[in-house]
């Protein structure tokens, strides 16, 4: 594999995550618990599709094939996709929600901090602008998660079980492979297990101010990096992408 | 109504701004829910830097300046408790 | 007009000034010198009740309009076209919480305003509860539907009572890419493929008359109207609006080589107007019975929204009162 190489399929993962993860966000419009809370659900979620713009963006640029941004999330299949299998979860209840959102930011913003000193300019530029924002949300989302897991007896027991499904989904975070390698021999991006600490470190707030337990198991669904999806990826694409394959070529 | 969402007035100074200026309400459980929400709502297009909220019901008013038949010294907050409808006129200061 | 559906003023004709109290003459001399009356000033029974129900169910059209809008977010056919449709349901969460705050001012909680609109005491404008069948229908829905709330919104700036005709300009403020989007929309369809240019007709065909009927009927022979517009919370006339609307509208249909599904249509030279057929009105007192094609799922997806949070938020609420008693405590 050679790094631009290795640097697609890494570019391919971010732009995924956020577009995939910013996609089920949106679901919420309309829906949310509160009005305040379906204004600060869709901001995440707008902020997520600008973060996939620029991943995707310059994941098209690395490649050198012509292909746009748009492209790559609208005409690729399944088995195309590098998302993480956690923000492909199902949105649940709101808890589910803010607990994936938590989950993810606590990551994100870890990795964003490190790409933020990456050997490529691109990447450093884009994940400057991706902090700023990503800050925001972890603040967010463990504000919310904090308040409902030390609530009521129900959003505590909510807050729990949203953590129990969404336990076996983190890990994924934290296994690299080759082109993780590469990148990591280049100055590019870091390896992804030396991110694992730093995050426990965030989430074990969830123990200490809320008295959630964190599940002990350390088993990780994968496959997500690599195009192993589960079966909600194939439901999100087709209402996603319905419209750029039933009527191919057209401008909108 | 039980359990309601207590009322915030948002407060934001914008970049190049001298003074905090009040840009309207919401509802959040406490203040610094209150202050997030302050920045997804009346931030939108980033209109803001410094975010002051406070509770309505902590905000102290001047009554209205006419006198006359149209001044009602009921009470002296700005945004009225739900349970407003039937201060008579004549009761005075409370 | 759109937002008052099913208000009641006070149910009387407009009082003469001989007929008022001192007090209500003294207040209809504010309203005819363009003071503006604010929350915390003597005001009729009735003009706080209209109002209530007026900006009330002004926000409930906008958090019940973000449904069949917001129902496209997901099946966008590009990031582009996601983050514009998305940014403006979300302006129109917005919008609802500035009037529900503007609201709030009359002595009435959001709670309360949404628990009616729950139990069908309170209405929304009657274009929400048409479907949105395909993604032209974004399109038309910002070329008409949000072109008609504008037409009304515009002159609501100017309405007598200062928390609403500001909350009014805040909204204007943000409103105006929204038109704009879905005009942008039907140019790029009426443009495009044969299947796109069907798909903009389709979108035309169905949403012209609803767009319509957002006016209201003719107010003609309503007393509330005219006591609305003599406490000027109502500035336009429902007719006169339609007709601005009309007016406005179908040349922006003839430059994108779309048909108004009205044969009689057509520009009148001696009124300067163009004439058009009225939209069957009896199809609009269905849909605001609740027969409309969407009503049922309108409502019934607000309802599920406020059940299935009340957990959240009670959570939080709990959560708030024990940080009270913490700090209380030290």
């Amino acid at each position: 594999m050679t790094v631009d190489q290795a640097l697609f399929q890494f570019l391919l993962r971010l732009g995924d995550n956020t577009l995939i993860l910013g996609h089920r966000v949106s679901e919420w419009c309309g829906h949310g618990p509160v009005l305040e809370e379906d204004i600060a659900l869709a901001n995440t979620a707008l902020d997520l599709i600008g973060q996939t713009q620029l991943w995707l963006g310059l994941a098209a640029e690395v490649e050198g094939k012509g292909r746009s941004a748009d492209n790559l999330a609208y005409l690729r299949d399944a088995w195309e996709f590098r998302n993480l299998l956690l923000v492909e979860r199902p949105n649940g209840d709101f808890g589910q929600t803010l607990m994936r959102q938590f989950l993810f930011d606590a990551w994100s913003s870890l990795m964003l901090e490190k790409l933020c000193d990456s050997s490529d300019i691109r990447i450093a530029d884009i994940a400057r602008k991706a902090s700023k924002e990503v800050t925001y949300h972890l603040e967010r989302s463990s504000d919310l998660v904090v308040r409902l897991a030390d609530g009521t007896a129900e959003s505590h027991a909510k807050m729990q079980a949203a953590l129990d499904d969404l336990w076996p989904y983190t890990g994924e975070m934290f296994i690299g492979d080759d082109a993780d390698d590469i990148l990591v021999a280049n100055g590019i991006a870091p390896n992804p297990a030396d991110l694992r600490a730093a995050w426990l470190t965030i989430v074990q707030r969830l123990e200490t101010e809320s008295t959630l337990t964190l599940p002990e198991s350390d088993f990780a669904h994968q496959g997500g990096k690599s195009g192993r999806h589960s079966e909600h990826l194939g439901y999100i694409l087709t209402e996603m992408q319905w419209l750029q394959r039933a009527y191919p070529g057209a401008t909108w | 109504m039980t359990n309601e969402m207590p009322l915030w007035e948002v407060f934001i100074r914008g970049q190049h701004g001298l003074n905090h200026r009040h840009v309207g309400s919401l509802h959040a459980a406490d203040a610094e829910l209150a202050l997030l929400h302050a920045r997804d709502v009346y931030t939108r297009r980033n209109e803001g830097v410094s975010i002051w909220v406070v509770p309505s019901a902590s905000i102290t008013a001047s009554a209205p300046s006419d006198k006359g038949p149209l001044f009602e010294p009921s009470n002296d907050k700005v945004y009225r408790h739900p349970t407003f409808f039937d201060i008579p006129d004549d009761v005075g200061a409370m | 007009m759109m937002y008052a559906q099913m208000v009641k003023s006070t149910g009387n004709a407009v009082k003469s000034p001989t007929e008022m109290t001192e007090q209500e003459r003294a207040f209809q001399a504010r309203i005819d010198a363009g003071e503006k009356i604010e929350p915390k000033e003597w005001m009729p029974d009735g003009y706080r009740k209209t109002l209530i129900r007026q900006i009330g169910q002004h926000a409930h059209s906008e958090i019940v309009g973000q449904l069949p809008e917001g129902n496209w977010i997901t099946r966008a056919p590009t990031l582009e076209r996601k983050a514009i449709l998305l940014a403006k349901v979300q302006d129109e969460a917005g919008h609802g919480l500035y009037l529900y705050c503007a609201a709030e001012t009359l002595g009435v909680s959001r709670d309360e305003l949404l628990t009616a609109l729950h139990e069908g005491r309170m209405k929304y404008s009657s274009i929400f509860n048409y479907p949105t069948l395909t993604w032209a229908d974004i399109g038309a829905v910002g070329w008409l539907v949000d072109g008609a709330a504008i037409m009304n919104q515009v002159p609501l700036q100017r309405c007598s009572y200062g928390p609403y005709s500001r909350a009014m300009v805040r909204i204007c403020k943000e409103e105006s890419f929204h038109q704009r989007q879905g005009y942008d929309i039907m140019m790029k369809m009426a443009n495009g493929s044969d299947a796109q240019r069907a798909m903009a007709q389709d979108a035309l065909n169905r949403f012209w008359y609803p767009s319509l009927m957002m006016f209201g009927p003719s107010d003609a022979e309503s007393v509330h109207s005219a006591q609305s517009m003599a406490w000027k919370i109502k500035i336009d006339t429902n007719d006169g609006l339609r007709q601005k609307f009309v007016d406005q509208t179908v040349p922006q249909a003839e430059y994108l080589g779309l048909t108004i599904p009205d044969e009689n249509v057509k520009y009148n030279e001696e009124t300067g107007h163009y004439d058009y057929s009225d939209p069957d009105w009896s199809e609009f007192f269905d849909v605001l019975r609740g027969n409309g094609p969407c009503n049922k799922e309108r409502l019934g997806a607000r309802v599920k929204a406020w059940e299935n949070g009340a957990w959240v938020r009670d959570g939080l609420m709990a959560n708030a009162a024990k940080r009270s008693a913490k700090v209380a405590a030290e």
